[in-house]
């Protein structure tokens, strides 16, 4: 299954380590990863696929949040299907 | 990237900021299979029947909510109607059925009967059943159970009498348990012996409740036109047609919607229609997808997912507010029904194309105390009870969480049902009537029942009498354009 990551915050270095130390921890593959500015916010976006990991999208949302405070960013994961049925007719 | 960021940061705020969730997973469940003459019999069949569909619910959905990290509110059961049940049970069965026939049709009889006298054996065993539906929700951790009812539109039989005359104390010895009661429909026209009655039922719930601000009365609702699949309470129950057991649920989003409009302040009807509509096919399909995987993890039939717009307290996640950003002032000014009007609109449309099934009651709320800009609008003295009343006409629900003083007369009551009920059954829609006469409160005070419930303000109501009119027996007839064949 596929996830989608989001990290919104102020720019700094150690985000995309603290990030991706967590996903391959958990045997979490990237499958994308795109960067924005939307206005003054750095935005980073991962599409992850949790086929080779043990870990459940709720216990790796719980490690991201726990780094993400540490590095004064937000972190949400959502389950892909959640996008697939809201913006995909 | 498969999603544009625009796409995923929505989506994002809209679960994070603006209140996106699912409002209710309620699994449907026949009884009619429970029935027994014997009262304890009764109970247990019934206990076990829910149990054994609903006992996996509560983590069912607590699952969904971790996988897909939307949350999910409130998981609730509806049954079969419980009158339904009843007759077979052995007390019901020794009343009279010539005093029936002639509380429904006063010509049967030279002399008009009052309402047959029913027993205290008979009114508890309906407490007794309530309470094992009590008994049973608390067990399975469901937040409400609705189906307590009887479908009286037409007439009544013996066993919805005596569930009827048992609400009073039914709904006061149980916490858990809603109820409702059918006193019309398009095709039957209006029972108003039923209408009559409730009043007097709602004032003696209220009574009976009078140390908790009335609050039984928010466990009962009034329909004309009820159906079969609502998921949501206090009105919803499984209707006879519905299969052994199904999954319904109910959107929700008011803050999703009201996100959408106040980025609108300029712009013209059809974009503002056009953007309504496609934020609500993203709450629902949101909604469909919980339902599929629900539907899937219980191992029950997918039943309909119920588009309503249903506030909460919370203040972001008003229906009021969406209508106050549309461009009103304040909610109960004019052109309050067409905004109603115009939102309710967009977000069937929307919802429509979004779930395969789409059913319940489906509209917009308006439920003056669970909806914090609503009581604001009442506590400014914006929002009249005649207001709303036109705003049912165009929405889904009734004249709901409504509270009146506890002074209140009881043919005034029926008088608001019967105002309601017309409209439903003239405009072929369904209306509701959830009434909270709040003994010992007067215009103008404030009534806190907590939690989803919310807080109101007593609203006045015109004290003209309506006691000849309610007085009067019988049924009044089905409209001309419900002969559709």
């Amino acid at each position: 299954m596929k996830a989608i990551i989001t990290v919104v915050g102020m720019d700094r270095p150690g985000i995309v380590a603290g990030v991706s130390t967590v996903l391959a921890e958990n045997s979490i593959n990237i499958t994308d990863i795109s960067q924005n500015y939307v206005r003054e916010f750095f935005t980073m976006i991962l599409i992850v696929d949790f086929e080779k990991s043990k870990a459940t999208l709720k216990e790796v949302d719980e490690k991201l949040k726990v780094v993400g405070k540490k590095l004064g960013v937000q972190i949400s994961t959502q389950h892909e299907d959640v996008f697939k049925a809201m913006h995909r007719i | 990237m498969a999603y544009s960021a625009e796409e995923i940061l929505e989506t994002k705020r809209m679960i994070e900021e603006q209140g996106l969730d699912v409002r209710t997973i309620t699994l449907g469940i026949n009884l009619l299979d429970c029935a027994d003459s014997a009262l304890e019999k009764m109970q247990e069949k019934i206990e076990t029947k829910i149990y054994s569909f609903a006992q996996n619910l509560s983590q069912v959905a607590s699952s969904i909510q971790e996988d897909y990290g939307i949350p999910i509110i409130n998981r609730r059961i509806t049954i079969t109607p419980i009158s339904l049940l009843l007759g077979v049970l052995q007390p019901i069965q020794e009343l009279p059925l010539k005093d029936i026939q002639a509380f429904n049709d006063p010509l049967f009889h030279k002399n008009k009967i009052a309402s047959p006298q029913i027993s205290d054996e008979v009114i508890n065993s309906c407490v007794a059943i309530a309470s094992t539906l009590d008994k049973v929700a608390k067990k399975v951790n469901v937040d409400f159970l609705g189906g307590f009812s009887a479908l009286v539109h037409k007439g009544f039989t013996r066993a919805d009498l005596c569930v009827i005359q048992s609400l009073p104390e039914a709904l006061s010895q149980t916490e858990r348990v809603c109820a409702s009661v059918s006193v019309a429909s398009t095709k039957a026209g209006m029972n108003m012996n039923a209408v009559k009655m409730m009043g007097d039922v709602i004032h003696k719930i209220a009574m009976n409740t009078r140390d908790n601000n009335s609050i039984g009365c928010a466990k009962l609702v009034v329909f004309s036109n009820a159906v079969d699949d609502n998921p949501f309470m206090a009105g919803g129950f499984h209707g006879v047609g519905e299969p052994e057991c199904c999954v319904n649920v109910g959107v929700s989003g008011p803050g999703v919607i009201r996100n959408v409009v106040r980025h609108l302040r300029t712009a013209d009807f059809e974009t503002l229609a056009e953007t309504i509509k496609k934020a609500a096919f993203k709450i629902t399909r949101v909604g469909q997808l919980v339902a599929q995987q629900a539907a899937k993890r219980l191992g029950v039939p997918f039943g309909i997912v119920d588009i309503s717009l249903a506030p909460t307290p919370r203040p972001y996640d008003s229906v009021a507010g969406i209508i106050e950003e549309m461009g009103l002032e304040s909610t109960g000014g004019p052109g309050t029904t067409a905004a109603l009007a115009l939102l309710t609109d967009a977000v069937k449309k929307g919802g429509l194309m979004a779930s395969s099934y789409v059913g319940g009651l489906s509209g917009a709320f308006i439920p003056v105390s669970e909806d914090f800009g609503m009581t604001e609008a009442v506590r400014r003295g914006s929002l009249t009870i005649e207001k709303l009343e036109a705003m049912t006409s165009v929405c889904s629900v009734g004249i709901d969480m409504v509270c009146v003083p506890g002074s209140t007369a009881p043919t005034t009551i029926s008088g608001i049902i019967a105002d309601e009920a017309s409209i439903g059954v003239i405009n072929n829609k369904t209306t509701g009537v959830r009434i909270i006469p709040v003994i010992g409160k007067e215009v103008g005070e404030l009534v806190e029942f907590g939690g989803l419930l919310g807080s109101s303000v007593v609203m006045p109501v015109n004290r003209s009498s309506c006691e000849m009119f309610i007085n009067r027996q019988g049924r009044i007839p089905a409209p001309g354009h419900s002969q559709r064949n």
